[in-house]
């Protein structure tokens, strides 16, 4: 996965809350989907593009990276499909003023920024991208913030994505790093703790 | 200090603490299923880790597997890949897989109590957000993504900040025809779809402990619907009588040792809890969805409410969304609108003690004609019970086949879906807009309402039909 530290740009206004993963992913385009983490951009929000007004078809957002979307983005199914499916459509940050846990949760093993902003700064960043579609915001990981414009707005990111994301680190190589400490909790685990192949208990 | 459960049960499992204040919490437990896992697999191989504890894994096939006809071959449809690749998984890193046919084999959530596999007092995770449903056995337990699922099967740990605690008091009798699943969406429409976040809920009181545990299941299947990340129940006799005697429970004198210690993991009395909720059982009614979350209900015996009664901007916005959606119009008496549908099933309500509510309410009635109305079992075992029970029978009788165990029309991805615009009654869990295929309309009800449903042909609750006579 790509470090991101910086980035810029363009950025769409989702004037919508409550967008579950159902919505960011329809569980139907599953079936065809392929069985890797890319190769999904034309399932995000399929059933919402099939309406020519909505405003990923519109082409002032062509290209767009940053996603400024209502409060409660992500929430619903556990499918990590959703996150894929923005990062492969080139979404590389989503602003919002608060995230499903899951799906907050599977962003940044894939490099995407799920960043939490009030919901009045939202607002004023809905009003700013809709007066000026296409216009391009600044997300500096290393300070939290967001520019657009003159203006500046703090955004709240958990100190552990905000490593992983800047340094692209792979969790599991980190967590295997700590393979003795494992191993010493499972020797004080109980043994009596059930076997999923344990048939002797049938 | 006096803890929660959850803290208990977190603290039991702490591996270790990073920089970032993040937990390194070992998993007890960890379920798959076929339709969330094929990428998990397919990285581990690339990077050339293994599983590390495969007798800790246990795979099932319901999301795409079929209901009605299970006997076809899945080569070349649409589940095939999935149930491909999970067979292929499974085998290469040695995980037991119940697979299509196998007599364990059931919805993921349902499976595990019914093994005894979910236990108080252990951790338990599955990629899949209704996983919530375990803590009703008294566990941790909570919805994962598939790169978490990557990192339980190479570690066997999860690195976790550490949730915080609601308790969820609810007190009192239920009045009859109320079930664990009104009280889930009455708390549901109280806190909101996103009330609970952060949180893990534990449900108290006299109602809670009175209820059996697959209502307790229900309960905390539901949590995720509230946005919690987990939901429990600390365990009690209820819970140690259910778990006498199953497969994966120790008998005899160590079934004495296992119960003192899953006792340990109960909530202190006084244990402090960041958030408080309280439900009076005696004031709920059935509820049934009127919108696209699970937060838009209204009991069954009132009307579709109109937008303007939302004082929130953005849930006036969404109510109106919702409503176009729903094609509902504001006013109009829920239980006057006519159902095309009744879907009853899935890992919120597909349990023995949901099919014997649907089959007490269908004795001796016959379910209203033009009605397509699936029946779907949680599991193999919840079908031979109805079967030894004679419920098959009653069901037939009133034209409704038992069909097989699978998450069928709950997400709609097996191929068993309803057309365009069908409007549905449903025991699951989801109402958003196309979760039981494109266009469908769903209403969220418990397996009462669902039954009186049916028979109607409108949205009813059983004591409707008695009116009716
Ligand atoms: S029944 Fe529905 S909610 Fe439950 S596991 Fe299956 S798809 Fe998920």
């Amino acid at each position: 996965m790509t470090p991101l530290i910086t980035h810029t740009g363009i950025a769409v206004p989702l004037r919508r809350d409550n967008v579950d993963t159902d919505q960011l992913y329809p569980a139907q385009r599953i079936l065809n989907a392929p069985q890797t983490r890319t190769g999904h951009a034309d399932a995000l929000m399929a059933d919402w593009r099939e309406d020519p007004d909505f405003v990923l078809n519109k082409p002032a957002y062509d290209g767009a990276s940053v996603l400024v979307a209502g409060r409660d983005f992500g929430t619903g199914s556990s499918r990590e499909w959703a996150v894929w499916a923005l990062a492969d459509y080139g979404f590389r940050v989503v602003l919002a003023p608060r995230f499903g846990d899951i799906f907050r949760g599977n962003t940044a093993e894939n490099g995407l920024v799920a960043g939490e902003m009030s919901e009045a700064d939202i607002e004023e960043l809905w009003v700013w991208l809709e007066d000026a579609p296409g216009s391009r915001i600044e997300v500096d990981l290393e300070r939290r913030t967001v520019r657009c414009g003159e203006s500046r707005y703090d955004f709240g990111y958990p100190e552990h994505f905000r490593q992983r994301v800047m340094r692209g680190l792979d969790e599991i190589a980190l967590t295997l790093e700590h393979a003795a400490e494992i191993k010493d909790f499972e020797a004080r685990r109980r043994v009596t703790m059930p076997r999923v192949t344990d048939r002797a208990a049938r | 200090m006096p803890k929660t459960a959850a803290d208990k049960i977190w603290d039991a499992h702490v591996v270790r603490t990073d920089d970032a204040d993040r937990d390194l919490l070992y998993i007890d437990l960890h379920l798959l299923h076929e339709a969330n896992t094929p990428v998990a697999f397919d990285n581990l191989r690339a990077k050339r880790r293994t599983v590390r504890r495969p007798e800790l894994t246990l795979g099932t096939e319901d999301h795409v597997t079929p209901t009605i006809d299970t006997a076809q071959d899945l080569t070349g449809t649409v589940a095939g890949p999935f149930v491909a690749s999970m067979r292929r998984n499974c085998a290469e890193f040695g995980i037991e897989l119940y697979e299509l046919g196998h007599a364990s084999r059931g919805i993921v959530h349902v499976i595990g109590p019914e093994l005894g596999l979910s236990q108080p007092g252990s951790t338990i995770v599955c990629c899949d957000s209704h996983t919530t449903t375990h803590g009703a056995m008294g566990a941790l337990a909570f919805g994962i993504g598939t790169s978490q699922v990557e990192h339980v099967l190479a570690t066997q740990t999860l690195p976790m900040t550490r949730m915080k605690n609601m308790r969820v008091t609810v007190e009192g009798e239920l009045p009859a025809g109320v079930s664990a699943k009104d009280v889930a969406l009455a708390l549901i429409e109280k806190i909101g779809t996103a009330g609970g976040q952060g949180h893990v809920i534990e449900y108290q009181g006299s109602t809670i402990r009175a209820m059996s545990m697959e209502q307790r299941m229900t309960l905390c299947n539901m949590s995720i619907e509230a946005g919690a990340r987990a939901g429990l129940v600390s365990p009690d006799e209820v819970t140690f009588a259910y778990l006498a005697g199953r497969r994966h429970v120790p008998t005899g004198e160590a079934f004495n040792a296992e119960k003192e210690h899953w006792a340990q993991f109960v909530s202190d009395p006084d244990a402090v809890f960041d958030r408080e909720v309280r439900l009076d059982a005696g004031a709920l009614s059935p509820r049934v969805t009127w919108g696209t979350n699970p937060g838009q209900t209204v009991p069954l015996n009132s009307v579709v409410p109109t937008p303007d009664s939302f004082t929130d901007p953005i849930e006036r916005a969404a109510a109106e969304r919702a409503l176009a959606y729903m094609a509902l119009e504001p006013g109009t008496a829920m239980g006057s609108i006519p159902v095309d549908a009744v879907f009853i099933g899935s890992c919120t309500n597909g349990r023995i003690e949901d099919l014997r509510q649907v089959a007490e309410i269908w004795r001796g009635r016959t379910v209203a004609s033009g009605l397509q109305v699936h029946l779907s079992p949680g599991s193999e075992a919840v079908r031979r019970q109805a079967i030894d029970e004679g419920l098959d029978k009653v069901f037939a009788a009133a034209g409704v086949p038992l069909h097989a165990p699978g998450c069928s029309m709950c997400v709609a991805i097996n191929g068993e879906v309803l057309a365009p615009g069908m409007r549905t009654a449903s025991t699951n869990n989801r109402n958003f807009e196309g979760r039981q295929g494109p266009g469908v309309r769903t209403h969220v009800v418990s397996p009462a309402v669902a039954a009186a449903t049916a028979v109607a042909g409108r949205l009813a609750a059983p004591c409707d039909l008695q009116l009716e006579g």
